[in-house]
Order: structure tokens, then C-alpha cells, then sequence
């Protein structure tokens, strides 16, 4: 068996892909598509996982399968293009005083097959993601409600009983495969949902096509027909594309992208703060539970390099916490810049020099690697060492949960309240950094009891100041989401990945 | 020993290395870092999910106990369902076996005739110009891995010139058969200088033999003597080498399943791996492990039709 070396591969595909397009000076012109039309099948290759593809929108785990099911389905709430939640099947959310009780209206929905959205199919969706001999990735986030004091009022009201005080459980609503499905469905071979795309048909690891749904809520969608197809090597995304057999091609590469953006033959759509890069510094273990220590990394990082070379440029540097430009993020605190000498004081305060710290790194995520080796090469001279280990890929996320000190860290969009819950409470099921402080999460508790939007801000605001001064993740760019498209197309957004906007085929035309 | 005996005798041998082969990817499989609970889960990886995951999946079981119950299935004819999907392993097969198989008959088709005639002529013309072109040619094409080919062709004709389709991504391969031109071409380059080669060769060392020579003393025609006589044992090494490049082709090829968006047995095996997809994998191993005993066995007994004296059967 001949084994690839993606990452050679891929620059070589890029290059020579560059190279002939050098040679070709005149392709047809750009068709204006700044006026939406009706008609026409769009094809959108996406990464896949093969055969292992489910349309179970509650398995959903792939962006494909993400992309997938939001044609299909809908969730009561979804992601604005600023991560906060916003109405969808639901059309508005009351809670009570205590902040347990949350009354749901429904909007008039109908699924593909002409019967209503209804409270039951709210309920027993949700009913089958809690099911506890399941494990649906939206579990977790659901694990929240209460669901046998939980009642339909009516057809198109549901009442939600929560375990405790929630005041974000909008979030909740719009969690990752949370999606609305009939009563009852167990079998998703003809899969019908409230979505503005219906069914066709289904070739596992190959392609999906969809049709549009006139009786969508919102309106229907301006393509007759949307297919999905998979394509997991980026270069054959790029290629399919130049080459007219796809329309839209998902995830490409910053070097991709800065090859293509003057030509005329892709269109490049940008979806700013669409993935977070960090490295994360293990608090409850030698080197990092230093103070000291920690700051002395904030301070080697030199991001703008960063974000130039391993990200091509495509995205802007961090500050440490997560979510820029999304709702409650602390944009008041100072952004940190590289500082080498007080770096070196601290590692000496620290005692820490000639110290030699492993970084854990794989290519489970995309730049992870590069960055962990140009950051390396940024902190020589400081007095640390850093040792860059490539692990395997596919266990990555679970090994540098428990394991190391220091670890590549990448996340998509996500609200900062989501962010904080899974990652950075005591009992969070993914505390990468092992941030375990008592009064921190008395102030998550604080901030989600709190009704009123500004105070509620002013606390999450008071917890990323004391993770910025004290935290463990370096979080160092946010990384641009970069998809391509052929010049006909319109109505791509750019708002980040996992929100609703992303990937929403229902507000795209081909021109 | 007769001939049959002889592949009764292979057959169960290979029944043994097939099992063997099973048993030591099961085995591989278990040592590599993470289970399909800790792939799925991903950049998720809350323990408490994940343990959620493993008992939803039945690998809280000992991993003995499930390979049993797998081996057993097996007997039956039941390879199993899918970790992650849930799906029949059947299916996958299915699925993948469609594309390999559309891919290595056609290749096969391409190859086989072109090497011959190629070696043939090389060997008639020894020394000469044509000789040397083909050589050049097709050790030239040999040195050019796959993938870098692959580039190459999708470059020039798939995407500068746009006179073929650089992918086929969404294709019925039958029902768009443009898409797999530049598959084909990629996939026969290095296997056609190796046969050619070869033919070339044994047909060198088949015109100067007794028995050619001896033919032609008893004034039988010259081409007679050269595709009936001097062919046959010209291509015995050849058919050797075609069962391996069968084997390759029947495997999936992966570079070329992946540059090209042809999902085969080769994608499958690659998104079962990293999905720690034990039945899956398990269950092309079976596939695998099959094609490569009955394709060898086949070039074996073809040998001994072409040139008996070459193969000892005993």
C-alpha cells in the first residue's frame, strides 16, 4: 500500500495548480452575481468521512453532516453571525422568574411531508438526544432540562422545566445536533425534516441531493437543487472547482486562497473568527502551575508572525480569550504583545531556566503543527526550551486532555457561555487547561442567573479578565474560515463556521 | 500431484493465511492509540461522552470476546455492522468494491495487451530504435511516483486546459466515463514499464532458446514460432508480476482513490482507520486477504498452462 504525505502533497498540488493558472491569462469573464435568481443545482463538495456518513442529524459530528442536516432540519434556535443564539423553529422564548420554567412558542412549520411542526416532535427529539443509552454529541448540552417536567401546553407551545437556573438556555436550544425531527423517526434512510430542502437521495461517502422544500417557513430557498459531495483532500476541492464539476467548495486553505484571490476563475469567501489556535498550558502540573511561567509564554508569542505564517495572513491575531467579535467578549483588556526580556525575567523568577518543555502536537486540526514549531522557534533565546512532539491524530484531543503539559489547541465557534461551561468550570467534561477556581465558577454561576444582558456582560467580562492575567490558554489568531466558490455564486456569507449563516445553502443563488 | 489437488491444497492454505491476516489486524488494530469511541468523539473528548460512546457501541466488552463474536459472524457469512454508522460491513464492500472494481478490470484491460505488444516489439527490434524509445518511455514513466503524476495530469489537462474533468467527484464512473481517463492513465504508467519489461526479456531469452530455434530449424513460419512458441514462455514471469499489479489495483490504490475522488476500498480503508472502524477494517482485510491468495493462485496455475516446466507443483 503507498502511503501520501498530505501536507507534501498539497503543496505540491497547490503550486502546480498556480503554475498552469499562470500560464492562462484570459478565462471568461466574472458573471455578476450580486442579483439573486431562482433556479439552477448547486453542488458543494465538502471533507467527508466516507462511508461512515449517517444523515441521522442527531449523529451529525462532520461540517458536511452539519451542512447537511441544516438543509434538511431545523433546530429551535441557531447561531447569529455574533455567536449569540436567535430564534428559528422557536419564535420566541419566555422564561419565568426562577429562570426554570421556559415557555416556547413554535413558529407555523410544516415538515416535508405536510405535517406540522409540532410541541411532541420538540419533545421527543429532544426525548431521543437524552436518551441515556445513546451518546448524541448534543447530550451534554441538553442534560440541562428536566425533560419528564417538561410538557406541550399546546400544538405550538412547549414548556421547558430546567434543572437549575438557566438564563442562556438559548444556547441550549441552538447546541450541535439539536435538530427538530418528527415524532417518532428512528429510520433517516428517506430522512423528513422542517427544513428548507427536502430528501432525494443518498450515496454514503459519495453525495447527497436535496430539492427545494416551497413550503419552507422562511421562505423558499432560490436553488431548485442542492448537492452535496465529498471530496476530502483539499487540492481535489480546489480542483473540482477550477475544473466546473462543484460550485462551492468547503475549507480550503489560506494558500489556496491567496493563489486564487486575484484570479477570475473562484470567487473567495472569508468568514473571520471562525477558529481559535492556542496552545494549552496544563495548570495543575509542573512547569505551568506557575504564574510566572505562564505569563512568560504570553509574552514570547509573537503573533502577528504567527497569524502571517502559519495562517497565510488569513485571520487576525488573539489576545488570549476566546471568541473575538462574538457577544460578551472582553475587548477592553489590553492586547498583549511579544516582550522578551520581561519573558526571560519571569522564567528566571520562575526558576525555570534551561528548562525543556514537550509541546504535544498533531495534525488533527489544520496548522496545528506549524504553529507548535514556528512558536518553538519564537521562544528561543528565552532561557525555555520548547521540544515539539507530533502525535497521532486521530487520539489527539483525548490524549492532551489528560496528558503533557503543553498542547496545540484549535476550536470552532461557539457561544463564549459554551466556551466557559465545557472547557473551564471545575466540573467541565473538557477542562484542557485544568482551570479549576471556586469563585470563578461561582460567577458562571452569577453570569447565568442574571437576567439583565449588561450586568450579566460585566460578569463575563470580570471572568476573562482573570483568565487573560491568569489563564492557560494561549490563545494567540483566530483563524479566517475560507471557502471558494465559482463567480456565479451569491448570497455566501460570511459569518463564522457552526453558525447559522455558514453553509446555508437556502440563501445562495447561482447567477 | 494433479493440478486440482494442487489448488484444493492452496485453497486451504489460504483459508489459514486469511484468518492469520484477519487476526493480526485485529491485533494492530488494538494497539494503535485511541478506540473508535475516543475517534468519534474528537475534539470532544469529554470522558464522561466518551464512556457513553464505548457502551453505545458495545466496547466496554473484553476486545477478545468481540473479535470471537466477529470470527464467528464470519463463518456465517455475516462480516459484522459498522461502529459508527450502524451500517451492514456488507454494504461498505459494496460500496467500495463497485469503483476498485470498474477501475482495476479497465486498468487491467489498458495494461495487459499494451505491455505485451510493447515488449514484444522492444524484444524483436533488441538494440533498436524502437527498443530504446519504449525503454526510455517506460522507465521514465516508472520514476514518476503516482500522486506526482496525478498533479501533473490534473494540472495540465484537467484544470489549465479543461480538456478532461480533473476529478470525479459526484460521478457515476460508467455513466461519465471521462472522469476516469486520467485515473487509468495514472494507474497503468509504472505497472507498464515493470510487465513490459519483463516481456521483453523473457521474449529475448524465449527467441534464443532451443526449443524456438529448434522450431524454426523444422521450417515452421517465423511469426508461428514467435506467438506460439516463443509467446507463451515469454510471458510466464509476466503473468507473476500482473498477479501482483492485480493485487495492487484490487486493494484500492489510495493516492489514486484520493486525488481523483473515487471512493473505493482504498478511501474506505483510509476513514475506517482513523475512525478505529474495527469491523470495517476487519472486514477489507477479509477482502483483501482473499483477492491476494486467489489472484496469486490463478497467475500460478496460468504459469503452469503457459510453461509447465517453470512451475514446480509438488
Amino acid at each position: 500500500m503507498h502511503s501520501l504525505n498530505r501536507r507534501g502533497f498539497l503543496g505540491l498540488t497547490a503550486g502546480l495548480s498556480l503554475a498552469a493558472l499562470a500560464g492562462c491569462g484570459t478565462a471568461e469573464p466574472t458573471t455578476a452575481a450580486s442579483t439573486p435568481r431562482t433556479g439552477g443545482r448547486l453542488r458543494a463538495a465538502f471533507a467527508g468521512g466516507g462511508a461512515k456518513e449517517v444523515l441521522d442529524p442527531h449523529l451529525a459530528n462532520l461540517f458536511v453532516e452539519a451542512a447537511r442536516s441544516k438543509a434538511l432540519y431545523d433546530k429551535l434556535a441557531d447561531l447569529g453571525p455574533d455567536v449569540s443564539a436567535q430564534p428559528r423553529l422557536a419564535e420566541k422564548w419566555e422564561p419565568d422568574a426562577t429562570l426554570t420554567r421556559w415557555r416556547i412558542t413554535l413558529r407555523q412549520a410544516t415538515f416535508h411531508n405536510g405535517q406540522p411542526v409540532r410541541a411532541d416532535d420538540v419533545l421527543a427529539s429532544y426525548a431521543r438526544i437524552l436518551d441515556p443509552a445513546r451518546a448524541f454529541r448534543a447530550k451534554s448540552s441538553l442534560a440541562l432540562i428536566d425533560l419528564p417536567n417538561s410538557r406541550a401546553v399546546d400544538e405550538r407551545t412547549v414548556e421547558f422545566a430546567l434543572k437549575r437556573p438557566f438564563v442562556e438556555f438559548p444556547n441550549v436550544l441552538a447546541a450541535f445536533g439539536a435538530y427538530i425531527v418528527p415524532a417518532g423517526t428512528e429510520d433517516f434512510t428517506t430522512p423528513v425534516g422542517s427544513g428548507p430542502f427536502s430528501f432525494t437521495s443518498f450515496e454514503p461517502g459519495r453525495s447527497v441531493l436535496l430539492k427545494r422544500y416551497d413550503g419552507y417557513w422562511e421562505g423558499a430557498p432560490h436553488l431548485d437543487e442542492l448537492e452535496f459531495v465529498i471530496a476530502n483532500e483539499e487540492s481535489a476541492r480546489a480542483n473540482a472547482l477550477l475544473g466546473g464539476q462543484v460550485e462551492y467548495a468547503h475549507d480550503l486553505t489560506p494558500t489556496t486562497a491567496r493563489g486564487h484571490a486575484a484570479g477570475d476563475r473562484m470567487a473567495i469567501h472569508r468568514a473571520p473568527n471562525s477558529a481559535v489556535q492556542a496552545f494549552a498550558m496544563k495548570l495543575d502540573r509542573p512547569p505551568f502551575d506557575n504564574r510566572d511561567l505562564r505569563e512568560a509564554m504570553f509574552l514570547l508569542a509573537d503573533r502577528p508572525q504567527l497569524v502571517e505564517s502559519v495562517l497565510a495572513g488569513s485571520g487576525q491575531v488573539g489576545n488570549d480569550l476566546f471568541g473575538k467579535g462574538y457577544q460578551h467578549y472582553a475587548d477592553d483588556v489590553p492586547q498583549r504583545t511579544r516582550d522578551l526580556d520581561k519573558a526571560k525575567f519571569l522564567i528566571k523568577r520562575a526558576g525555570a531556566e534551561g528548562l525543556t518543555v514537550k509541546l504535544d502536537t498533531s495534525t488533527a486540526a489544520a496548522g496545528m503543527v506549524e504553529a507548535a514549531t514556528v512558536f518553538a522557534d519564537q521562544v528561543k533565546g528565552s532561557g525555555l526550551t520548547v521540544e515539539v512532539v507530533t502525535g497521532n491524530k486521530d487520539s489527539y484531543w483525548s490524549d492532551t486532555l489528560k496528558n503533557g503539559s503543553l498542547s496545540s489547541f484549535r476550536s470552532g465557534a461557539m457561544p463564549i457561555e459554551t466556551h466557559i461551561a465545557q472547557r473551564l468550570l471545575s466540573g467541565s467534561g473538557t477542562n484542557v487547561t485544568k482551570w479549576a477556581r471556586p469563585e470563578f465558577d461561582a460567577l458562571y454561576d452569577k453570569a447565568v442567573s442574571t437576567v439583565d444582558d449588561k450586568q450579566r456582560g460585566e460578569v463575563y467580562r470580570e471572568m476573562q479578565r482573570s483568565l487573560h492575567a491568569e489563564g492557560g490558554y494561549l490563545m494567540w489568531g483566530f483563524a479566517d474560515w475560507i471557502v471558494g466558490t465559482a463567480p456565479n455564486v451569491g448570497g455566501i456569507s460570511t459569518a463564522p463556521a457552526n453558525t447559522l449563516d455558514w453553509a446555508r445553502f437556502d440563501k445562495v443563488w447561482l447567477g | 500431484m494433479s493440478l486440482r489437488r494442487y489448488a484444493v491444497r492452496r485453497l486451504a492454505l489460504g483459508l489459514v493465511q486469511v484468518l492469520a491476516v484477519v487476526t493480526v489486524v485485529f491485533l494492530l488494530v488494538q494497539a494503535l492509540p485511541g478506540d473508535a469511541a475516543v475517534a468519534l468523539a474528537g475534539d470532544n473528548p469529554d470522558p464522561r461522552r466518551i464512556e457513553q460512546i464505548r457502551a453505545a457501541m458495545g466496547l466496554d466488552r473484553p476486545p477478545l470476546e468481540r473479535f470471537g463474536e466477529w470470527v464467528g459472524g464470519l463463518a456465517r457469512g455475516d462480516f459484522g455492522v459498522s461502529l459508527i454508522s450502524g451500517r451492514p460491513v456488507v454494504e461498505f464492500l459494496h460500496d467500495g468494491l463497485g469503483p476498485t472494481l470498474v477501475l482495476a478490470v479497465l486498468a487491467l484491460v489498458l495494461l495487459i495487451p499494451l505491455s505485451v505488444l510493447l515488449g514484444v516489439l522492444a524484444a524483436l527490434r533488441e538494440g533498436g530504435p524502437v527498443d530504446r524509445v519504449v525503454t526510455t518511455v517506460t522507465v521514465g514513466l516508472h520514476s514518476i511516483p503516482e500522486f506526482a503524476l496525478a498533479v501533473v495530469l490534473i494540472a495540465v489537462f484537467g484544470v489549465q486546459l479543461g480538456w478532461l474533468p480533473p476529478t470525479a467527484v459526484g460521478a457515476d464512473l460508467l455513466a461519465q466515463p471521462a472522469v476516469l481517463v486520467l485515473p487509468l492513465v495514472v494507474l497503468v504508467a509504472r505497472p507498464l514499464c515493470s510487465i513490459s519489461r519483463l516481456v521483453r526479456a523473457g521474449m529475448i531469452d524465449a527467441l534464443a532458446s532451443d526449443h524456438v530455434r529448434h522450431a524454426l530449424r523444422l521450417g515452421i513460419g517465423v511469426t508461428r514460432v514467435r506467438f506460439a512458441h516463443a509467446l507463451p514462455s515469454a510471458l510466464a514471469p509476466a503473468v507473476q508480476q500482473v498477479a501482483r499489479t492485480t493485487d495492487w489495483l484490487l486493494g484500492g490504490v489510495i493516492v489514486v482513490e484520493a486525488v481523483f475522488v473515487i471512493p473505493g476500498l482504498g478511501t474506505i480503508l483510509v476513514d475506517a482507520v482513523a475512525g478505529r472502524d474495527l469491523p470495517v477494517v476487519q472486514g477489507l482485510a477479509v477482502v483483501f486477504a482473499v483477492t491476494t491468495v486467489v489472484v496469486n493462485l490463478v497467475a500460478d496455475l496460468l504459469v503452469f498452462r503457459l510453461a509447465p516446466r517453470s512451475v514446480a507443483i509438488a
